[in-house]
């Protein structure tokens, strides 16, 4: 019961969906149909099982002091923060428990949910990921050695790009005459990824399509069981 | 009123940046608050776009409205909540309808969908005549397009030892996947600037008024 | 080696400056449209006046420098050829980047109304699944907007069932689910014109899919393809003026890629001359 049903929910699923491409008449298409809307749904609960296991994992941390637990108090203090606002009073149109909450939002210009996540998320993660211009450059300077023809390919293309994508390509080679045109910067670079790119992720992208194709396929005939854990 | 808690909302936003920032010098308390209060706030943001744009609307709303039309959606509440019994040690065996249900949806979607996509279209699209073209540099591009297709594949072709005509090939292949990787490189390059761009268009503008945001 | 002994915050602290510098001093550099981001123009000018167009924002603050600037003129360029926009999300996120262009547009299209010019659908969740779901019954799947109005109270949505009733779909993508997912429903499935802004990371990744068999229709490329397309509908904004930043990072990023394999090729003479 804890495998087999599972095992035969996945089979029948994923045959109706691959039968309602080839007959889409009734029953297929309507069951189809149907199931496409309750993935939706349960999309939505597992999406509330991560932030729920989120809950989780810190309260233990924080019941079992583990290490840098007083940071842990945060994660949970600013989760709630975030949860009990978009409660309380929704966020932009949605109303919450209390309704729009007029007086706070007219004091603080918006509803509180909306301004924390304008002034403080948005600034948050925006300026965690631009950390990483920092990180690709010291990379660029450590990693980027032309030791074999290899890494040549690799290293010239990351430079005809980075310059072509670029006014600074544009500059560099735009007094170039119209017969040497093939030449000019920004052109070499639109030239690399349309062509030799391209070439490149397509093999990558027919590869990872056929190891896809065969993953599903195993799965829906039970071959494949990681899915379901241990036990 | 307005104007404070603006003017205190552009404060908050530069001190975060600069707490995110100082990690670059070296890791510190002020990062791992930022980075802490990051990690909730995101979470919260989830959980509560989720109620609002699916569990309301696609869910509590057609049940509470018109019961007798919608009760079918009952199965996905109840898979639904099969799949918060993964919380619970003992009952976590539960959640494995739910996900049974969403990985044969997934699988036989993805099934489809990427044999025409990935793996059809793109063999038709790469099935051209390199020769037709209206300059040299197009009939040229189109070559390079045809053999670097074909021969990356080749590459990833490895239930055959890689040596004599097989091998050649996989080595050019290999040769089209480098150009590939350091394009997608200088790409990164430009979106990880681009980022840090904002950064400062943020902190120069909004912040310091010194440049019109 | 010196390469490995140079302390990385010199590299830090050069990129802070070369890329503060000319947002402060602008330089005004040239910029040159590719076809690609001219193919996603003219299919937007194409699209007959009143035509209703879909765009997903399937993107959250991380990618905001780069995609927002494309999908602010995305909007400007539509609403100023009468089209009518349908603006959904497969990111959480994406409902209020969306939101934050629209409040910002407003002051300048106030003829456009909300609901019979434009409409923001919201968020929902299940990627390629939900795109499927869409493309056979489109209310099904949205049954109000992100403010809670059903969908039947929506005047520009009264005549839409499926995506036979939308002209283009965009997708505003920084990954999955994006526009991999719209291109193989609605672009391969449903049979409708699909374009997309990506960020620059996963433009590679994205390329196989504009060629002949027109999965794609054109591509805004990172930074670069947003500030193209603020080029050419002529409404310059944060793109173009993140270019010349842009340029003088490259060009540090270059000169320490050079500095790096001078120092390794001169590191390693000297190791074959002391063996």
């Amino acid at each position: 019961m804890k495998r087999r049903i599972p095992l035969t929910i996945t089979l029948i699923v994923g045959l109706i969906v691959i039968c309602s491409e080839f007959i889409p008449h009734r029953p297929f298409s309507q069951i189809s149909s149907e199931l496409e809307v309750w993935f939706m749904i349960i999309s939505g609960f597992a999406i509330l099982l991560g932030q729920l296991n989120l809950i989780k994992t810190n309260v233990l941390k924080i019941q079992y002091k583990q290490r840098n637990w007083p940071y842990f108090v945060i994660t949970l203090a600013s989760f709630f923060l975030m949860v009990g606002t978009g409660a309380l009073w929704g966020s932009q149109q949605n109303a919450g428990l209390l309704g729009h909450g007029t007086a706070i939002s007219s004091a603080i210009g918006s509803k509180p949910f909306d301004y924390l996540f304008n002034n403080v998320y948005q600034n948050l993660q925006a300026t965690m990921f631009s950390l990483l211009a920092f990180f690709i450059a010291s990379a660029a300077y450590r990693a980027f050695i032309a030791r074999t023809t290899e890494s040549i390919l690799l290293l010239a293309a990351a430079i005809l790009v980075m310059l072509g994508n670029t006014s600074l390509g544009t500059l560099l080679t735009g007094w170039l005459p119209d017969s040497l045109s093939f030449l000019h910067l920004p052109k070499v670079s639109e030239f690399i990824m349309k062509y030799p790119t391209t070439a490149g992720q397509r093999a990558i992208m027919i590869g990872a399509g056929l190891g896809i194709i065969g993953s599903s396929l195993r799965i829906i005939l039970g071959i494949e069981r990681s899915y379901l854990g241990g036990d | 009123m307005t104007h404070f808690f603006n003017v205190f909302g552009i404060w908050l936003g530069a001190a975060f940046t600069f707490a995110i920032f100082s990690f670059l010098y070296k890791d510190n308390p002020f990062y791992k608050v930022a980075e802490q209060i990051f990690v909730g706030l995101s979470a919260g943001y989830w959980f509560i776009y989720t109620i609002f744009n699916i569990l309301i609307p696609n869910l509590f709303l057609p049940l509470s409205t018109d019961f007798a039309a919608n009760w079918i959606k009952l199965i996905p509440a109840f898979l639904g909540v099969l799949m918060l019994m993964r919380l619970v040690p003992n009952a976590e065996w539960m959640s494995r309808y739910p996900i049974a249900l969403l990985i044969g949806t997934t699988s036989g979607l993805a099934f489809l969908r990427y044999l025409k996509s990935d793996v059809i279209n793109q063999i038709t699209a790469t099935m051209i005549n390199p020769f037709v073209g209206n300059n040299w540099v197009t009939v040229v591009g189109q070559i390079l397009l045809v053999v670097g297709t074909i021969t990356g594949v080749i590459y990833f072709y490895f239930s055959k030892k890689h040596e004599g005509a097989f091998g050649v090939s996989a080595k050019i292949g290999i040769y089209f996947l480098m150009v590939s990787f350091g394009a997608a490189f200088g790409y990164t390059a430009m979106a990880r600037v681009s980022l840090l761009i904002g950064r400062l268009q943020f902190l120069l503008g909004d912040w310091l008024g010194i440049i019109s945001p | 080696m010196a390469a490995k002994t140079l302390d990385r915050r010199w590299i830090f602290l050069f990129l802070f400056i070369g890329v503060a510098l000319p947002l402060i001093f602008v330089i005004g550099l040239p910029i040159e449209t590719t076809e690609n981001v001219r193919a996603v123009y003219q299919m937007v000018e194409d699209t007959p006046a009143g035509s209703t167009v879909l765009i997903s924002f399937d993107y959250d603050p991380a990618s905001k420098p780069e995609l927002h600037p494309m999908g602010r003129a995305l909007l400007q360029h539509c609403f100023e050829k009468d089209l009518k926009v349908i603006i959904t999300a497969l990111w959480p996120m994406g409902v209020m980047m969306a939101n934050d262009i629209l409040d910002d547009l407003q002051p300048s299209y106030p003829n456009k109304v909300y609901g019979q010019d434009y409409v923001n659908m919201g968020f929902k969740a299940g990627g390629m699944v939900t795109i499927q779901a869409m493309g056979k019954h489109f209310k099904g799947i949205y049954t109000t907007d992100s403010n809670g109005t059903p969908v039947e109270n929506i005047p520009m949505m009264k005549h839409i069932d499926n995506f036979e009733n939308i002209a283009f779909v965009i997708s505003l993508s920084a990954g999955a689910p994006g526009v991999k997912e719209w291109v193989q429903v609605a672009g391969d499935t449903y049979g409708r014109q699909v374009s997309s802004g990506v960020t620059g990371v996963s433009v590679s990744s994205v390329m196989p899919y504009v060629n002949e068999q027109k999965q794609l229709t054109g591509l805004l490329a990172g930074l670069k393809g947003a500030a193209e397309y603020e080029y050419l509908i002529g409404h310059p904004g944060t793109a173009t003026s993140g270019m010349d930043a842009q340029s003088l990072a490259h060009l540090i990023i270059i000169i320490f890629i050079i500095i790096g394999n001078i120092t390794y090729w001169r590191n390693k003479k000297k190791q074959k001359k002391e063996v």
